[in-house]
């Protein structure tokens, strides 16, 4: 029963294996190929640099707003009861699994300048979404939000609810239930949602090249760069970027699952 | 012991695995190789790569060599130039490559990947605007004002190349709001209205109907945009490569290219 005295069989050891090459490969053939000799000086070219640093900003931004919006929004899924909830959930996580295009065109349909809300809101103020780096993390948003609340809601709702309970019958006030009970038992699912919704917006293209557009230093992310450069014959730009992306995503992924684990 | 046996259980997995690669190997090299008969017949499958602005003609074209080659299908990849010369010389298994430019022509033929295109068509650059001009664009330098969001090709695609090659002949600096990864999404900027104002190919103007409208660049500051094709040399089904080349360079395909907007070539 204890894992330790698990049986060692081969079938799966040899599949698991597998599947591991299968993605440790790809990465391996990145780090092979790397312009090492000019990777400083490709990395620190201001095109790169501005293109990195969009990304932090912009994913940050995305992680911000999940936060903020997501939290109640996986709150309500988690733990009230009204009608409509199973369509309400699968619309809100529904970009999870569409492609992220359609979002982009979904969105210029809503927030674009000739769109529902968007042409309301532009005749308004004279400000339109599109092009824009808000534009930029509105697409993440679209995109990496829902694994936030996907995320969290299945932590709120496997908790145990009756350690509130009894918080609260002994006298702690609903802000102290809150911070002293609900938040460190959902934290390891607070902190898993929170890295996939940001490593997500991270890696976002589809949704922001269709409705952000491509501008370096304003819409243009690491992924529109690193897109740009492999398709115009710039490989070594397109790896060396690439892999300062692995590298950082690798760092925080490990990172944050050896912390979730001993929370 | 145990260990042993998980030894053996891995290189079994890994045997099976193999045995399954080199099993899916041969039946795909067996299903290439063609028979040339001496005859022109052709047939199969044509894998065509062209340049986004080619997309209605091309496909037009397609319909039309399809029927008159009983057994052949076209199949086309459009995509903004230079993403098709990548995709060629990282081995995309292509017969034909149709570039909007020679620059990405030449990247393939000096990687002696073909030899010997030839042109077919030629194009030129017009200003896309919303219908009905809202936005009052009557030269390139009125693309330079602040209030116009102007969307171009990204100067790594061929239109963006000619797009820079115009605003230099008008002399003028324009910011543009999105350098779009091919000709196909400034066009859909304008179509929607996001953006107020295109640089796209003359044939883009035309096919766009009346959701948007033109505006004419001058010849003194307009480019000639020259269309090469070309048969790869490692393309799976020769034959129909140079089929589809002689249906495009004779009256036929000269003619449907004519009818959405293009010019003969140069030379």
């Amino acid at each position: 029963m204890s894992r330790s005295g698990q049986r060692f069989n081969p079938v799966i050891s040899g599949l698991a294996a597998i599947a591991a090459l299968f993605f440790i490969l790809p990465l391996t053939g990145l780090v092979i190929r790397a312009p090492w000799s000019s990777m400083t000086k490709t990395i620190t070219s201001s095109g790169s640099l501005d293109a990195l640093w969009l990304t932090l900003i912009a994913s940050l931004a995305t992680t911000a707003l999940a936060l903020i919006f997501g939290f109640p929004l996986a709150w309500l899924l988690a733990r009230v009861q009204f009608r409509g909830k199973a369509l309400v959930r699968g619309l809100t996580t529904l970009p999870m699994v569409l492609p992220p295009v359609v979002g982009g065109i979904a969105l210029l349909l809503a927030y674009g300048r000739r769109g529902l809300v968007g042409e309301p809101l532009y005749s308004a103020v004279g400000f339109s979404l599109p092009f824009t780096t808000p534009g930029v993390i509105v697409a993440e948003s679209f995109v990496a939000m829902p694994f936030f609340v996907i995320t969290l809601e299945s932590g709120l709702s496997s908790m145990n609810t009756r350690l509130e309970d009894a918080a609260r019958s002994l006298g702690a006030s609903r802000l102290t239930v809150f911070r002293r009970v609900t938040l460190p038992l959902i934290a390891p699912s607070l902190l898993a949602g929170t890295v996939l919704a940001w490593s997500r917006a991270v890696g976002e293209f589809g949704a922001t090249i269709t409705f952000a557009g491509n501008l370096p230093g304003v819409t243009q992310t690491a992924p529109l760069a690193i897109y740009i450069s492999q398709s115009s014959g710039k490989i070594d730009e397109a790896i060396a970027l690439s892999l300062v992306l692995v590298v950082v995503s690798l760092a925080v992924m490990i990172g944050t699952r050896n912390r979730s684990r001993s929370a | 012991m145990r260990n042993h046996r998980a030894r053996m259980g891995v290189a079994v997995i890994c045997l099976a695995i193999v045995a399954m690669l080199a099993a899916a190997c041969g039946t795909s090299s067996s299903s290439t190789v063609r028979t040339t008969s001496a005859s022109q017949k052709v047939s199969g499958a044509v894998v065509v790569f062209a340049a986004a602005s080619l997309k209605d003609a091309f496909d037009q074209i397609g319909k039309q060599f399809e029927q008159a080659n009983q057994g052949v299908s076209v199949k086309f990849n459009y995509a903004g130039s230079s993403s098709l010369a990548t995709q060629i010389k990282q081995a995309a298994p292509a017969d034909v490559f149709a570039s909007a430019d020679t620059t990405n022509m030449d990247t393939v033929t000096n990687d002696n990947l073909a030899s010997g295109p030839k042109n077919f068509a030629s194009n030129t650059l017009e200003i896309m605007v919303g219908a009905g001009n809202p936005k009052h664009i009557k030269s390139v330098s009125d693309l330079a004002n602040s209030d116009v969001k102007v969307a171009v090709c990204a100067s790594d695609v061929p239109c963006g190349k000619y797009t820079q090659e115009v605003f230099k002949k008008a002399g003028v600096t324009v910011h543009p709001v999105s350098e779009e990864t091919s000709v196909s999404s400034v066009v859909t900027k304008v179509t929607l209205g996001e953006a107020d104002a295109g640089v796209v190919y003359t044939t883009d103007v035309k096919a766009g109907g009346d959701k948007i409208s033109g505006v004419t660049i001058p010849a003194n500051q307009n480019v000639t945009a020259e269309y090469p094709i070309v048969a790869l040399k490692d393309a799976p089904n020769k034959d129909g490569a140079t089929a589809f080349i002689n249906y495009v360079l004779g009256p036929a395909g000269q003619k449907v290219l004519q009818s959405f907007g293009f010019k003969p070539a140069g030379k």
